[in-house]
């Protein structure tokens, strides 16, 4: 049980560091779309909610990870496409004259 | 159905979603790749969630579907309505529902498996929950302050922090207790009630424009509840998604602090902008008896038409006029006339992390234009006119003149440092920090009062009009 834990806790120091490492070549500029982005892949709790909803013995466990799934799913589908509308936003200066504005 | 879930190995697919979420990220780093990194992230998700389906062993589905449509209903209708204007608001409450389907996750976890709980995952279970919660309520109050629910003054109360202490300790009594006695329900509610207690206590006191440091913050809760929730289930993909959006957040919350010079205690415990008092921040001396330019739109206007080059920068008022669109244009209008147009962005103008990128590239400013601060910094002196838009303390000379000031040795745009630099400006009422700007008293500054979008509109009307 224990070890189990232990490989948790070398795979969370280890991508600490990978995260660190990626986040800080994104530009300023593109900071906004960055926490959006990140907001819908905290969305992954919705692997544990589809369990809790999906496993639950009572009806309040089931009912939680109801909620747990809505939570996660709103996070997943509104955050992935509010990111992709900001970064279509994004052009450069000969496309931003064709386009609808 | 069968023969596929004998042949998807459920850990080679969450390893190929974390590599996926990783390489989205990284994709980040420059616009042009960026919208796939997206897409990449999104694939990174469906496949996770997907194999989860298909191999959790799940019997009843009904729910879920039920669940997830309602939530992809929402979110869809949210990204599409959303103004971008409200990025903050909508970040915060991204930040909120992350946290909140963490603890309920942990919540029914621990109902699951009452009474024959690991010490270990005891305590991973209450730490899921006391940082779900807190991100949960703590995001809701920064929501009503952005959307200006409640005031965007900070809210100070007496005994603040030993309330605040006391509650921590209270929840960490409590989770010993449960860690040897494992299945006290009650106790389990009482670490709940706290979280969210201390959410609200922790978030009330922080100012309106210290809003981009407490949103990282929040950002970065979000994804360790996720990572704890990984150790609750023992999912390594929770683990590395949620690692990334913790570090993605912390980053940005160190930057954010960077940019203001101060400490992320300060933000956090400063009560910013109010003395110790609760009194405002006692008026600098003016030089000059307190006289300000006022200048009309027309001649402001002849005075950029007659410049070669013009440099926009834009703050929090500029968001809150909605004024982006009209900035363009002017900036349009002084192009077609063979003038050099660019844009200064401050790091924390506005109210969250690249919240002025995103409203000038909504507007169709073309990206290569916009320029972060240590970009622009050395040319302000070479520019012509400089004009400041809806921003106040991210300019005011007093960071790097006035040792008395409280913004003191923060990074500022040097735009008193350009021929003419022009503000519009409501009024002469001070910024949020309730600092006197002596940028508005200087020999070279021109201030243009009223609303930034109807001025903006005049001046470009004043040009196409010669």
């Amino acid at each position: 049980m224990v070890s189990v834990f232990l490989i948790g806790i070398y795979v969370f120091v280890l991508s600490v560091f990978v995260g660190f490492e990626i986040i800080s070549k994104v530009p300023p500029m593109l900071h906004t779309p960055l926490m959006s982005g990140t907001n819908a892949i905290s969305g992954i709790t919705l692997v544990g909610a589809v369990l809790a909803a999906g496993k639950g013995e009572s009806n309040l466990a089931i009912g939680l990870g109801i909620a747990a799934v809505i939570c996660g799913m709103i996070n997943v589908v509104g955050g992935y496409m509010v990111t992709n509308r900001m970064l279509q936003m994004f052009r450069k200066k000969k496309e931003a004259g064709q386009s609808n504005g | 159905m069968d023969e596929l879930q004998q042949w998807v190995n459920k850990d080679a697919v969450y390893l190929i979603s974390a590599v996926l979420f990783i390489v989205g990220i990284k994709m980040l780093s420059s616009p042009e790749s960026a919208a796939l990194g997206n897409y990449l992230s999104a694939l990174a998700m469906v496949l996770a969630v997907g194999v989860t389906l298909l191999q959790g062993g799940i019997t009843d589905f009904r729910w879920i579907a039920i669940g997830m449509a309602i939530g992809a209903i929402i979110g869809f209708a949210a990204s599409r309505l959303v103004k971008m204007t409200a990025m903050p608001q909508m970040v915060a409450i991204y930040n909120g529902l992350g946290g909140a389907a963490s603890a309920l996750v942990a919540i029914s976890e621990f109902l699951r498996l009452q009474g024959q709980l690991a010490p270990f995952l005891t305590i991973v279970i209450l730490l899921s929950l006391f940082v779900g919660t807190l991100t949960l309520s703590g995001s809701l109050v920064a929501f009503a302050k952005l959307q200006e629910l409640v005031s965007g003054q900070p809210v100070v109360f007496p005994l603040q922090h030993p309330i605040n202490l006391l509650g921590i300790l209270g929840a960490l009594g409590c989770g010993v207790w449960l860690v040897f006695h494992p299945g006290g329900m009650e106790y389990f509610w009482i670490v709940a009630g706290v979280a969210l207690v201390l959410g609200v206590l922790v978030v009330i006191p922080i100012g309106g424009a210290d809003m981009p440091v407490v949103i990282a913050l929040l950002n970065s809760y979000s994804g360790i509840a996720v990572s704890l929730t990984g150790f609750v289930l023992e999912n390594n993909v929770l683990i590395i998604s949620g690692s990334l959006v913790g570090a993605s957040g912390i980053f940005l919350t160190t930057e954010m602090c960077k940019a203001m010079n101060r400490s992320i205690w300060n933000v956090l415990f400063g009560g910013f902008g109010l003395t110790a008092e609760g009194a405002p921040a006692p008026a600098t001396e003016i030089p000059g008896g307190g006289a300000v330019k006022s200048y009309s739109v027309e001649d402001a206007v002849t005075i950029m038409e007659n410049s070669s080059s013009v440099v926009f920068v834009p703050g929090y008022g500029m968001a809150a006029a909605r004024a982006q669109h009209q900035v363009r244009e002017l900036g349009d209008a002084l192009e077609a006339r063979g003038i050099d147009v660019k844009y200064a962005i401050h790091p924390v103008a506005g109210r969250m992390p690249g919240h002025m990128n995103v409203l000038l590239a909504e507007a169709n400013v073309p990206y290569d234009l916009l320029k972060d601060m240590d970009e622009i910094n050395d040319e302000f002196k070479h520019t012509d006119v400089a004009l400041v838009i809806g921003a106040n303390d991210v300019v005011n000379p007093a960071a790097n003149e006035d040792p008395s000031s409280p913004i003191y040795g923060m990074p500022i745009l040097n735009v008193e440092q350009s021929r003419h630099v022009m503000v519009l400006k409501r009024s002469m009422n001070p910024g949020f920090a309730g600092i006197e700007n002596m940028l508005f008293y200087r020999e070279n500054t021109l201030m243009v009062f009223g609303d930034a979008r109807a001025t903006l509109s005049k001046m470009v009307d004043a040009i196409s009009q010669d």
